[in-house]
């Protein structure tokens, strides 16, 4: 890899009380890199990604996105979490606004856009999930994967130099999940550096650079996705991938 | 006379009525100027102290947990009394309106607070992360996505309390103050004849019903598509 890394997590420590969650994690994403993470309930997976824009305060470690250090107190966190795109399991949009109402909102009271040309620019973030036509939707009047496209152009709308998705199709009905996945394919395209939870192997081995396997707040494996689910080397892995398969 | 005439003549009697008519208009002016200052500053200083109590600091919600439970737990009228003869003593003293205002404000202010508090944590966890994580602050979080989910939820019992609440107006009529009830009763007194008591409830009628629609408004403009 020879673009430079844009998050830089060393040593991520995270206990919540007396369970630790997180022992000691590295995570490395380089420029245009996409990062899978893959492991079983409870490994520590949304705890990571929910370190990195600092949603949740790691209980020690380093991290640096895009130069910035995300856990210094002088960091203007609202500043810096506008670059780091998040996308729910459970959507989270808005319930009281209209899908355009929903990604305008950062637009308008985060980057300070003017309300005409905060809406310009969410209907354009919302015609590239293919959504024009529901700008004037509310969320319970959209599909589950349409409730997450929009939060997808949410997050894309404040053009991020990485995107963090938590499960983002897990939630959604089987046959809704490729619409999702088509245009995250579609950020991937266009350059988006991004890191997915997620436990959709097909498009893992699609278009991951990488896969990181996580059990016990720790990463006991990672590399390129035919290496890791073609050729396992741990126990660990080799049994989380049998449990997959049954399913 | 029939009893039906002694009906008349006692609560209906239009030359009664038409006696007391300016005296009576003359305290529901006073009514309604003391219920918008109690209405206002009531739901205004719920809603802070809401706010404040969503800050999460301890000894803040421990405060505020001991002025809300005090002022639902002690009778509106006997905090009025208090204030009104006891504030003198401390060489201060409020007249009976600023009384009844101070008291139910604080009174409304109290119940508003628990509605507003219930309203904000109803509101999952899921729409305060995902505001934050595209850089909304936390005030900005707050008035844009979470207040108002939480007002809407708090809308229908909010202006129920209101309304309970701003009649306790007539508890003024305790501590000379000539609002409607007050001025009914010096009618009652003066003129030996009931009438003006009937008068004081179309006065009341007259407050409280564009009140009662009005919230009914004010639910259906909250209640957004679902
Ligand atoms: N706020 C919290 N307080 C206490 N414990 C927590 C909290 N958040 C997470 N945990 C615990 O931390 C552990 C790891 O949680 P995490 O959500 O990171 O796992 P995960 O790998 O994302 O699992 P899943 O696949 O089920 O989403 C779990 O045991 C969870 O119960
Ligand atoms: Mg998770």
């Amino acid at each position: 890899m020879l673009s430079r890394p844009i998050i830089e997590a060393r040593a991520i420590h995270k206990s919540f009380g007396p369970l630790k969650v997180l022992d000691g994690v590295d995570l490395v994403v380089a420029e245009r890199e996409l990062v899978f993470i893959i492991g079983p309930s409870g490994s520590g997976k949304s705890t990571l990604l929910r370190c990195l824009n600092r949603l949740e305060e790691p209980t020690s470690g380093h991290i640096v996105v895009d130069g910035i250090d995300v856990l210094a107190h002088r960091t203007d966190i609202n500043a810096l979490r506008r670059r780091i795109g998040m996308v729910f399991q459970s959507f989270n949009l808005y319930p009281h606004m209209t899908a355009l109402g929903n990604v305008a909102l950062a637009l308008r009271r985060v980057v300070g856009l003017r309300r005409r040309d905060a809406e310009e620019r969410a209907r354009s973030a919302l015609a590239r999930v293919g959504l024009a036509d529901k700008a004037d939707a509310y969320p319970a009047q959209l599909s589950g994967g349409q409730q997450q496209r929009v939060a997808i152009a949410r997050a894309v709308a404040l053009e991020p130099r990485v995107m963090l998705f938590d499960e983002p199709t897990s939630a959604l009905d089987p046959e809704l999940v490729g619409s999702v996945l088509r245009v995250m394919r579609q950020l991937r395209e266009g350059g988006m550096t991004m890191v997915v939870v997620s436990h959709e192997m097909e498009f893992a081995r699609a278009a991951a650079d990488r896969v990181l396997f996580m059990d016990g707040g720790r990463v006991i494996e990672q590399g390129p996705p035919d290496c890791l689910f073609g050729a396992p080397k741990s126990d660990r892995l080799r049994a989380f991938l049998r449990s997959l398969e049954r399913h | 006379m029939s009893g039906w005439e002694l009906f008349l003549f006692s609560f209906l009697n239009l030359r009664v009525i038409a006696e007391y008519l300016p005296s009576i208009a003359a305290g529901f002016l006073l009514t309604v100027q003391l219920a918008a200052l109690i209405i206002a500053s009531g739901l205004a200083l719920g809603l802070l102290l809401a706010v404040l109590r969503s800050l999460g600091s301890l000894v803040l919600s421990f405060a505020i947990v001991l002025f809300v439970d005090l002022f639902r737990a002690i009778p509106p009228l006997v905090l009025i009394v208090l204030l009104y003869f006891g504030l003198p003593n401390l060489g201060f003293a409020p007249s009976g309106f600023v009384c009844t205002w101070v008291v139910l404000a604080l009174v409304l202010a109290a119940f508003a607070e628990e509605i507003v508090w219930a309203g904000i944590l109803s509101v999952p966890r899921g729409q305060w992360e995902a505001a934050r994580s595209t850089g909304l602050g936390f005030f900005a979080t707050l008035r844009c996505v979470v207040l108002p989910q939480a007002l809407r939820l708090a809308i229908a019992p909010l202006t129920n309390r209101t309304i309970a609440i701003t009649k306790g107006t007539a508890l003024g009529s305790v501590v000379a103050v000539s609002e409607i009830l007050a001025q009914a009763s010096a009618g009652v007194s003066f003129s030996s004849n009931p009438s003006p008591l009937t008068l004081g409830a179309l006065a009341y009628l007259v407050l409280f019903a564009p009140m009662v629609l009005l919230a009914r408004r004010i639910e259906r403009r909250f209640a957004w598509r679902r």
